[in-house]
């Protein structure tokens, strides 16, 4: 039976957050996340996307692989306004642990505290952490 | 309760490999229900069947080919980090030339839209990683 706030024609909506960790290059966490993000898009639900701990990296402007031969794919970031991914969330600590601020990343972001972050985390239905 | 479970990390690498095989285990010794299982990461590989681990070792692989058939569980293997990874099917290995396939039974191969799909409608999703 559908839950009053299921609209029946589109399916329940969940609320997912995508939690990125780590550094873009060096593991390969960070890009097989962006692309479950890429595909999920396609779902229609309530996309989010943290950046914390080495995974503010990922958003850093200027990245430049060609020395280790791996793909640069920071500008896919500044695609996912497209496929409606818009909440963008970059912890405030982390930031300023590695001596970086929002004016720093290639697109822009909404940031906040650890506290304001679990909070965030706290309000949803699926935490997929990379 | 209904379980998504997702898996991040291969195995014998990473404990992660076992602790999502005992959840499984365990939730299904209890009465809960498994959505299904999707394998990411080098988590796909889990899924090939020429793992030949010590004989006084565990088998991982083996584990979850047994687990599949008696609960008819749903193992899916990530197509895009499977092809990264060399996890192929027979359609696959079909697909693209290769001389051999490696999936154990009780996997199947599939897109990441599974991993959503599991998220919308498993009550918990759990994420084995690092």
């Amino acid at each position: 039976m559908a839950e009053p706030w299921e609209d029946e024609e589109q399916g329940p909506v969940r609320k997912f957050m995508y939690v990125n960790r780590r550094a873009p290059y060096g593991t390969i966490y960070a890009l097989e996340s962006l692309e479950v993000v890429l595909i999920a898009a396609a779902f229609e639900q309530d996309v989010s996307l943290v950046f914390l701990d080495d995974g503010v990296f990922q958003l850093k402007k200027g990245q430049d692989t060609a020395a280790i031969g791996v793909k640069n794919f920071s500008p896919t970031y500044r695609a996912l306004e497209g496929y409606d991914v818009e909440k963008l969330y970059v912890e405030q600590e982390s930031l300023e642990a590695r001596g970086l601020t929002a004016d720093d990343l290639v697109v822009p972001v909404q940031v906040v505290n650890q506290k304001e972050l679990g909070d965030l985390m706290a309000e949803q239905d699926v935490l997929l952490s990379f | 309760m209904k379980f998504g479970i997702l898996v991040n990390e291969g195995p014998y690498q990473h404990q992660a490999a076992d602790s999502a095989l005992q959840f499984t285990k365990a939730a299904l010794a209890k009465g809960h229900e498994i959505f299904r299982v999707f394998f990411y990461h080098d988590g796909v590989n889990n899924g090939t069947r020429f793992g030949v681990p010590p004989q006084d070792d565990r088998n991982i692989t083996q584990q979850w080919s047994d687990l599949a058939a008696e609960h008819q569980l749903d193992l899916v293997v990530c197509i895009a980090a499977a092809q990264r990874r060399g996890i192929l099917d027979e359609n696959e290995a079909k697909r693209h030339g290769k001389d051999g396939n490696n999936l154990a039974p009780g996997f199947r191969i599939s897109g990441l839209g599974q991993l959503i799909e599991a998220g919308i409608q498993a009550d918990r999703m759990i994420v084995f990683g690092d």
